[in-house]
């Protein structure tokens, strides 16, 4: 297995793909000449010429909507989004068609696409460029939301995504991209709709994905100095959702707590929490806790910036309030 | 244009006259409560979907609003199944899940009928993409209101479509009201086809009224979209003689202004003129009058024969992997 970052994980998936599959294309802001405003697809105008890794004029909305009828017709597109809060521009082909057209025809056209790019609060970006999209996206049938935290869940939920018959929205993280991690050679898949233990515990189930695993994987190893164990598992896909892997998990702890990094109110923890709180209420020691980012668009300011995010003293408070210790 | 062979004359007639008393027969559903939702008529209009949609091959792609039933029809869509989706029952074309705004019907083609104003044109522009990507000559129609071009995504599909030399022709279907608003109270520039200089692509206005003028436009259009890969906006001047929707009693335009239009009749037009050439005789259009009546009612005995959709359909197609 080699050790690689998570940009080159993902553009390992992407150039693998494109060259499994002819009708696999990427389209989207400076992704070809410029070579990625995140150097996600470095290399492959190169391989695959500008038929195939096409840049587009700044339209989100447009070339979604291409997207859409190119993948209607046959084609397989990859769709970049330069930062996810661009999808916002985007949001009505992306919700009102992309996710609605199999239905509406009864399930005659499906939409295989991908919508991929960076999302979450990074460095001092501020309000616009700085949000987590994955709940305006998570409350939509008919699209499935991945966000990977580690480089092999991220080549391998790419490629499962690109092989999917429906619209996928696939974020990942700026401040990932430089992250290392073990990926196995050769072609694999992970499946869309399967989580992960990403660390064995007995006292709390911690589910936490994208930036916030790193976070809750970092504290879990803090508290175990303490003597706390945790439990931290990583839905990697937040619709289709883990549900049996993350009960499984709380009936073993008996505590739970959910972490996101954007605004709580309406967020995946509140989501996941009360699936939680459904299923499992008797299995359940103290009510569900969520982390989250605070109730306020991004500040600039770095320290603002830091009190926005959840940070390793809030999750260690919410373990201790669920253990009452 | 009289070059058609009288055969092809009888069936642009008998296509838009199939329009006219098929949707004649929606609004009687619709008053008797078999039809829901919203109901937009293209009574008026017909001359539009009937020329545009001759020209094209059976692969040729179309896509349209939720002003749709017309181009589904002309498209070859079933008569029965579309009047059985707009009852709602399982074997309209969409199992009854998108009804009269959202007709799909893959076997034929058709793209769909999209209700947001505007958001069908860079999916249809993504279809023409699709064509140009895979090496084949197919071409694409995208329809749309006057309104739809005062939507940002008008601008970024006609930009990307001439940048990409993509074959596609645009179609915005001037009825001179998105809704209750007039063209004048939308658009400063009333001329809608001289969008097309900002894109450096062809822009032409042709008679909407006149099935042929349609026709032979659209022809030329799309024969440059198959063989040069030039995309084109047709601005075909038209009215709709009805409101919106049912919901609507048109109180914003004048009766003198419906009367006028009514005057321009597509089909009554199209009939005196075949008349008139001696391509057909008075009893030929009570033989086509009584053809398409039949084949209104059979549209309807199937419709209602059809079943309601059973409830275990409510969460399927949602995800192709759960259908």
């Amino acid at each position: 297995m080699a050790i690689i970052t998570y940009r080159e994980a993902l553009n390992q998936a992407l150039r693998e793909e494109m060259r499994r599959d002819p009708r696999v294309f990427l389209m989207g802001e400076e992704v070809g000449l410029y070579q990625g405003a995140y150097k996600v697809s470095q290399g492959l105008l190169e391989e695959f010429g500008s038929k195939r890794v096409i840049d587009t004029p700044i339209s989100e909305a447009g070339f979604t909507g291409v997207g859409i009828g190119a993948a209607m017709v046959g084609l397989r597109p990859i769709v970049e989004m330069m930062t996810f809060n661009f999808a916002l521009v985007a949001i009505d082909q992306i919700v009102n068609q992309a996710a609605k057209i199999l239905y509406m025809s009864g399930g005659q056209y499906n939409v295989p696409m991908v919508i991929r790019g960076p999302g979450g609060p990074a460095h001092q970006l501020a309000a616009q460029h700085s949000q987590s999209m994955e709940s305006y996206f998570y409350h939509v049938p008919g699209l499935k939301i991945v966000r990977p935290g580690t480089p092999k869940d991220a080549k391998g939920l790419l490629k499962s995504a690109i092989r999917d018959d429906d619209p996928v929205i696939f974020i990942e993280s700026e401040l990932l991209y430089g992250t290392k991690g073990e990926v196995p050679d050769g072609d694999y898949t992970i499946p869309l709709g399967v989580g992960e233990i990403k660390r064995e515990g007995r006292d709390v189930t911690i589910v936490a994905y994208s930036t916030m695993l790193l976070l809750a994987l970092q504290t879990a190893e803090e508290l175990e100095k303490e003597g706390i164990s945790a439990e931290v598992v990583d839905p990697r896909t937040l619709r289709p959702l883990d549900t049996a892997l993350i009960m499984e998990s709380v009936k073993k702890t008996n505590r739970a707590i959910v972490m996101e990094s954007g605004a709580g109110f309406a967020g995946i923890g509140s989501g996941i929490g009360a699936i939680i709180s459904e299923q499992a209420f008797d299995y359940l020691d103290a009510p569900v806790e969520r982390v989250t980012g605070a109730n306020a668009p991004t500040p600039y300011a770095k320290n603002l910036e830091r009190a926005k995010i959840p940070s390793k003293e809030r999750l260690i408070a919410a373990v201790k309030k669920v253990l009452a210790v | 244009m009289l070059k058609l062979e009288r055969k092809e004359l009888v069936d642009l007639l008998r296509q838009m006259l199939l329009m006219r008393r098929f949707e004649e027969k929606c609004a009687e559903m619709y008053a008797m409560g078999k039809i829901g939702g919203f109901l937009h008529l293209y009574i008026g209009q017909e001359a539009v979907a009937t020329g545009a949609i001759s020209v094209l091959r059976p692969d040729d792609y179309v896509i349209a609003s939720y002003r749709e039933h017309g181009h589904a029809l002309a498209k070859g869509c079933d008569p029965g199944k579309i009047m059985a989706e707009l009852f709602g029952r399982a074997d309209g074309l969409c199992k009854g899940k998108g009804g009269s705004m959202h007709l799909f019907d893959k076997a034929n083609h058709f793209l769909g009928g999209h209700a947001i104003v505007a958001g069908q044109i860079p999916i249809g522009t993504g279809a023409a993409f699709a064509s140009q990507y895979e090496g084949k000559d197919q071409v694409t129609l995208c329809f749309f209101g006057d309104a739809a071009v005062n939507q940002g995504v008008f601008h970024e599909a006609l930009n990307l479509a001439a940048l990409w030399h993509l074959p596609i022709v645009y179609i915005c279907e001037n009825n001179r009201y998105g809704m209750g608003t007039a063209v004048e109270r939308a658009t400063p520039v009333r001329e809608l086809y001289r969008r097309a200089e900002a894109y450096g692509m062809p822009g032409e206005a042709v008679d909407g009224m006149d099935v042929l003028a349609v026709r032979e436009c659209v022809g030329l259009a799309v024969e440059r979209a198959r063989r040069e890969r030039l995309p084109s906006l047709i601005e075909a001047k038209t009215y709709r003689f009805r409101g919106h929707s049912m919901a609507d009693p048109g109180t914003y335009r004048t009766k003198d202004e419906v009367e006028r239009e009514k005057q321009r009749d597509p089909i009554l037009l199209f009939r005196d003129h075949l008349m008139a050439e001696a391509v057909i005789k008075e009893s030929d259009w009570k033989a086509l009058e009584k053809e398409v009546r039949i084949t209104v009612e059979a549209a309807v005995r199937y419709a209602d024969a059809s079943p309601e959709p059973p409830v275990e359909w409510l969460c399927t197609d949602v995800y192709v992997s759960e259908r």
